[in-house]
This record gives C-alpha cells, sequence and structure tokens, in this order.
C-alpha cells in the first residue's frame, strides 16, 4: 500500500495546522519579548486559513483515509469550523487579560493550538486508535494550560486535579477500548459497527463491559455526574482564558468522541447505552442545576451550569435519531456560543489584581455600565432557555426530538430541573439591575474587546431570531 | 509442554513481581521489583514471537525509563511513614474489593469469553520470520497517522514541561555564559586570608 497525494488532501487542515504550530513554535523562540504580539497574531492567521481549508473541503459524502483511520465527513466538518472559531475567541478575548498578568507568553497560543490539532484529530478519527491519540493530543495541551500561571496556588491545585481525574479517565476508556478490541478484533470504526451488528445482533457480556468503560470514560472526560467532581474546581481555579477555551471548544469535540465511539461505532447497542445516558442526564441535569444555586462565584457557577448543559445535550442523543443527534450538535455549540460570551464577560470586567469573578462583582453593573449589563442579560437568559434567545431554540430543540420519540417524561425531568436553573441565571439579573453597586470604576477594556463581546451576545439575540439557519446547517451535517 | 512449563513459571515470576511492586516497604525495592515485572514480560513477549518489542522493552523501560525512576526516587526525600499510615487500616476493605473486582472481571473476560477455543492461541511463525520487519512494514504505511499524531503528542509533552519548568522563571535560567568565563579574572575569583596557623589537636594523628 503506498500514500498517494489524494490521501493526504481530507486533512490538509490538520497538515496546515501541524506545519503552522511547528513554525510558530521556531518563530516564538527567536521573537523578543516586545514583539510577542506577532505569536498572537500568527496563531490567529493559522486558524484562520484552517477555517478556510476545512470549509473548502466541505464533503458531500464522507472521505476515508491512512488506511481508514480518518474520516471526513459534514458533521465533522461544522464541528470543526465551530471549533476553530471558538478558539479564534478565546484567543482574543484572552489577549488582554494575560499581558495584564504577565502571562502573555508563546506557550499560551502554542499549546491552545496543539489542543485545537487535537480536536481535529478526535472529531475525525475513524478508528479506536485515533480517536485516543486525538483526545490525549487534547487533554495533555490543557493540562499545562490550566497550570502555565505557577504563582496561582488555585491553578496548580486545579491542574493537578484535572491532570489526575483526567488520567484516571484516560485509563478507563483505554481499559474499555482494550475490551472492544477484544471482543470484535478490530480498531476500526465501521468494522465495529458492522461487527456488533445495527440491531446488536453480536452483543455479548465483553462489549458491554467494554461499553460501560467507555461511556464512563467520555462521561468523566465531558464531566456528566457522577463523573463531574473535577468540573467546578477546574473552572474556578484556571486562569479565566483557560477557563474559557476548556469550556467551549472541547465540548464540541466531547460531542464528536460521543457520536463516534457510540453512534457510529456502538450503534447496535443504542438500547443499552441510552439507558445508561438517561441516568447520566438525569443526574447531571438534578446535580448541575441544583448545586449551582449555592455558588457565590460566578466561574465555578458556570462550572455547574456546565455539568446541567451536558445533561441536555446528552437528551438528544438519547433520542437516538438523525434529527436526534443534530438536536444535540445544535445544543452544544449553542451552549459553546454562550459559555463563551459569559466568560468572556468575566475577562471583560477584570482588571490586574481583580478577578471579577465573585457573583457581588456584578452587583449594580447596570448603574456602571448600562451596555454590558444588558449583554450579560442576553448570555444568562440564554444559557436559562428563555424565549427569544438562542438557548431557548436549543433546548427547544432537544426536548422536541425526545417528545418525538415518546419520551415525555424524560423531557418533563428536564424542564422541571431548567426552572430551577432559572433561578440562578436570573438572580445575576437582579444583582446587576437591582442592586446598588459596591464598585463605582468604569469598565476598563480596550475597542476591540468591547467590539467581539458585543458581536458575540448580540449573535446570540440574533440567532435566537433567526434560529433556522444554524439549525439547518446542523440537520444538513446529518443528511448523508 | 515446555513452552507451557516456561510460559507458568514467567508468569508466577510476574504476578509475585508485580504484587511485591504495590507492597514493598521501601520505594527503590518497589522500583527494583518493577523492573523484575517488565524482564519476565519480555520474556512473555519472547514466547509470542515479537523480539522486537521484548527487546524494547528491556532497553528503553529497563535501561532508561526505570534507571532514571530510580534517581527521581532517591532524589526525592519520600516520608515513608506518611505515605504508609492507614495501610493496615484500609487493608481489609482494600483486599476485599480486589477480591470482588477480580472475581467480577473473570466472570466476563475469563475462559468462557476468551478461552482456547474462542479465541486460539496464535500460531508461530518460521524461523525466517521478522518481527521488525513485519512491525516496520505497516508502521510507516498503515499506521502512519497514528504514528504522527503519538510524535506530535510527544512534541506537546516537551513544549508543555519547558513551558511548566522554565516559564515565568526564565531570568534565573542557568546557562553558560562563554565570554563572561573567558574575561574573568584571578582576583574576581580567588581572595588570599593571612590567618594564624591552627594546631592540630593532640589525639588526631
Amino acid at each position: 500500500m503506498s500514500l498517494m497525494l489524494n490521501d493526504f488532501l481530507p486533512a490538509a487542515p490538520e497538515i496546515f495546522l501541524l506545519s503552522m504550530a511547528c513554525l510558530i513554535l521556531i518563530v516564538d523562540v527567536y521573537v523578543p519579548e516586545r514583539y510577542r504580539l506577532v505569536t498572537y497574531q500568527l496563531s490567529q492567521a493559522t486558524l484562520v486559513v484552517t477555517a478556510i481549508l476545512v470549509m473548502f473541503l466541505y464533503p458531500t459524502e464522507s472521505v476515508l483515509t491512512f488506511s481508514d483511520s480518518f474520516v471526513l465527513d459534514r458533521m465533522g466538518s461544522v464541528l470543526k469550523v465551530f471549533v476553530l472559531l471558538m478558539t479564534y475567541f478565546a484567543f482574543f478575548y484572552s489577549k488582554e487579560y494575560l499581558r495584564a498578568r504577565n502571562l502573555f507568553k508563546g506557550e499560551f497560543y502554542l499549546l491552545g493550538l496543539f489542543a485545537v490539532l487535537g480536536m481535529m484529530v478526535l472529531i475525525s478519527g475513524h478508528s479506536l486508535l485515533t480517536l485516543y491519540l486525538g483526545l490525549e493530543l487534547l487533554s495533555l495541551a490543557l493540562y499545562a494550560l490550566v497550570a502555565l500561571h505557577r504563582d496561582s496556588t488555585a491553578a496548580t491545585e486545579a491542574a493537578m486535579k484535572y491532570f489526575i481525574l483526567a488520567a484516571l479517565a484516560s485509563g478507563i476508556l483505554l481499559y474499555g477500548i482494550s475490551l472492544l478490541y477484544g471482543a470484535t478484533a478490530t480498531l476500526d470504526i465501521s468494522e465495529l459497527h458492522s461487527a456488533i451488528g445495527s440491531e446488536g445482533e453480536g452483543r455479548n457480556i465483553v462489549l458491554m463491559l467494554g461499553l460501560v468503560f467507555v461511556v464512563v470514560g467520555i462521561a468523566f472526560k465531558l464531566g456528566a455526574v457522577p463523573f463531574h467532581m473535577w468540573v467546578p474546581d477546574l473552572y474556578q481555579g484556571a486562569p479565566t482564558p483557560v477557563t474559557l477555551f476548556i469550556g467551549t471548544a472541547p465540548k464540541l469535540a466531547g460531542f464528536a468522541m460521543l457520536m463516534r465511539f457510540l453512534v457510529d461505532g456502538m450503534g447496535g447497542l443504542r438500547g443499552d447505552w441510552g439507558d445508561m445516558l438517561v441516568l447520566l442526564a438525569i443526574l447531571s441535569l438534578a446535580v448541575g442545576n441544583v448545586v449551582a444555586i449555592a455558588q457565590t462565584n460566578l466561574k465555578r457557577m458556570l462550572g455547574y451550569s456546565t455539568i446541567a448543559h451536558m445533561g441536555y445535550m446528552f437528551l438528544g442523543l438519547i433520542a437516538g435519531t438523525a434529527a436526534g443527534y443534530a438536536a444535540s450538535m445544535f445544543y452544544i455549540i449553542v451552549y459553546a456560543l454562550m459559555a463563551m460570551g459569559s466568560f468572556g464577560m468575566i475577562i471583560l470586567l477584570s482588571r490586574a489584581g481583580f478577578e471579577s469573578d465573585r457573583l457581588d462583582d456584578f452587583r449594580g453593573l447596570n448603574e456602571r455600565s448600562p451596555w454590558y449589563a444588558f449583554l450579560m442579560l442576553i448570555l444568562m437568559l440564554s444559557m436559562a432557555g428563555l424565549p427569544p434567545f438562542l438557548g431557548f431554540w436549543a433546548k427547544w430543540s432537544v426536548l422536541r426530538e425526545l417528545v418525538a420519540v415518546d419520551m415525555v417524561w424524560l423531557a418533563v425531568v428536564s424542564v422541571v430541573f431548567s426552572l430551577i436553573g432559572l433561578f440562578y441565571y436570573i438572580r445575576i439579573v437582579r444583582l446587576m439591575y437591582f442592586e446598588k453597586p459596591t464598585d463605582h470604576s468604569a469598565v476598563a477594556a480596550p475597542g476591540d474587546m468591547r467590539v467581539m463581546i458585543s458581536t458575540n451576545a448580540l449573535a446570540i439575540l440574533a440567532l435566537g431570531l433567526y434560529p433556522g439557519a444554524l439549525m439547518a446547517v446542523c440537520i444538513s451535517a446529518f443528511a448523508i | 509442554m515446555v513452552e507451557q512449563l516456561v510460559f507458568y513459571a514467567l508468569s508466577g515470576i510476574l504476578v509475585f513481581a508485580g504484587s511485591m511492586v504495590v507492597t514493598v516497604r521501601n520505594p527503590i525495592h518497589a522500583a527494583l521489583f518493577l523492573v523484575l515485572s517488565f524482564f519476565t514480560t519480555a520474556g512473555i513477549w519472547l514466547l509470542l514471537d515479537a523480539e522486537f518489542l521484548a527487546m524494547t522493552l528491556v532497553l528503553v523501560y529497563v535501561g532508561a525509563v526505570m534507571v532514571l525512576f530510580l534517581f527521581v526516587i532517591m532524589m526525592l526525600d519520600v516520608n515513608l511513614v506518611v505515605l504508609r499510615e492507614g495501610f493496615s487500616r484500609y487493608l481489609p476493605v482494600g483486599i476485599l474489593i480486589a477480591v470482588l473486582l477480580g472475581l467480577e472481571l473473570s466472570m466476563v473476560v475469563g475462559a468462557s469469553q476468551f478461552g482456547l477455543d474462542i479465541v486460539p492461541a496464535p500460531a508461530h511463525h518460521g524461523a525466517g520470520y521478522s518481527n521488525i520487519e513485519e512491525l516496520g512494514s505497516v508502521l510507516y504505511t498503515v499506521y502512519v497517522y497514528p504514528f504522527e499524531i503519538a510524535s506530535v503528542l510527544l512534541l506537546v509533552a516537551i513544549v508543555a514541561a519547558i513551558a511548566l519548568s522554565l516559564g515565568e522563571h526564565r531570568k534565573n535560567r542557568k546557562g553558560q555564559r562563554p565570554e563572561e568565563q573567558v574575561a574573568v579574572n584571578r582576583k574576581d575569583r580567588v581572595r588570599l586570608v593571612q590567618m594564624a596557623a591552627e594546631r592540630p589537636d593532640s589525639d588526631t594523628p
């Protein structure tokens, strides 16, 4: 067997990203400290060009290459574009924060780029081996990013907790993979699917044990209850730009991982993993929404909110139809956009020596800056799932797919928990509009940052008014 | 027959070494038992005609990784008393859970699922079989993509390690500055001190 140029073409965005990351690695060494912006600009340009390449290669049908260990399909391409977009925003928001804290170093952007590469490998993985390697590439870069702020004990502690638990999760996932390999003697996703059979004809106890380990491993990585212990500590302890990055793009990769393992690989065992996901979803919704009420730190609260949102994302997968998967994908993209805006607001309101991550820091924001209070209002109400914001359509679409497969009881349970969740989002709105500010300093953020965050929040409002386009993209991703 | 005897002997030593790794008191002994377990694993791999992997295991893990490990253990002043605190208290629960886990796992991955009738023993290759050739023929063709990703993973590990250990301490970085070493004067480094001669103690020779 030999590799031809055509075999490399589907992976052109990944190859370009890797080459640029290596180039930036060398450039960064020779660039003097005061021109560090060059590294940042090169990284951003790399992300843009990679996104253009991905869009250029948008496939009409699934293409396999590298001995079937890499797949180029529509779901992957859509997710990759959004991963690159989220990373672009994350790098943008992080620039001033890092500069003010003397953390503006090339490593932040380099590790970010390698994490993006890991996500793209994971999204395009078509063999258990590449899926695992992509996941490890992503995780390894993220551990280092969390620990990058060495002087902060909170960040170091968060990094240790994240590293140990994520390494444990990797071990569990790997054990599951080894059992799947033992049961089916293949690492290829399609061959795994045919070995199991589309209706689970090849179902046996080894496969089931492997499935349990894989689901547990993925749930660990996504932070679903009861494997969520690391999420709040990580979100609170990591520097805000890192939290922002971890809370957005990797969630899309996590969704892809679920799809590749469970739907593409083990679609025949849908009944079995569906039940496991129901359990994970209900627990995540309950713990995420109820415990978030007790938080006083906004980053920690958003950590619990992530857990709850993962629960909603599972709902579309539980429905088990193509429309359900599209709804889940829509949900996770919308969630990433909202989380991006929310953490962006925390960064915007912070300054050196003041993190602005407590709920009290948002007290009376309306008097300090009505515009940012309005943007935060959009973000919080969208997270809560109120119309006409985008978050409403995300919740509505997963619930609609649940009702379509006659799982009304689960839909009712999740609506009840979103009503509970409404409380803590509304509380921030109350703090901003109906309380007196304790801190009267003006919001000091550079102009470009103000424009970006406004675009981010207004996009949630605009897409909420016209959700059809984004939904159509998600549906077309599962059309082939 | 002989092969089975060798296999059981190696496996027995492996299980013994593995359990010693987690139970011996001295971390250096634990590391040495880990070396023993690597060595016996290499022997088992030889039985499977995987001579290249067996050699790599001994060369890389025993020769490099474990030696480095020993250095680290010897340099760190680990407080054994604190580490082993509560060992006997948690031992019964630990044993109970380990036994239950072992029973459960053996029910699933035991002979009923992976017996010789279901998964036959791999056939032996002829004398001309080369493990390295077989590995090389697929490593850079069929598995080139995972192989490259693995190499990127190592690159990220290097970047991360340097970023974390040098990171903010770039100014205190230890390194040689040849121009300063050459330009150094005798009077910068050597100081002559006048002091009274001391008489050695009478009981020392």
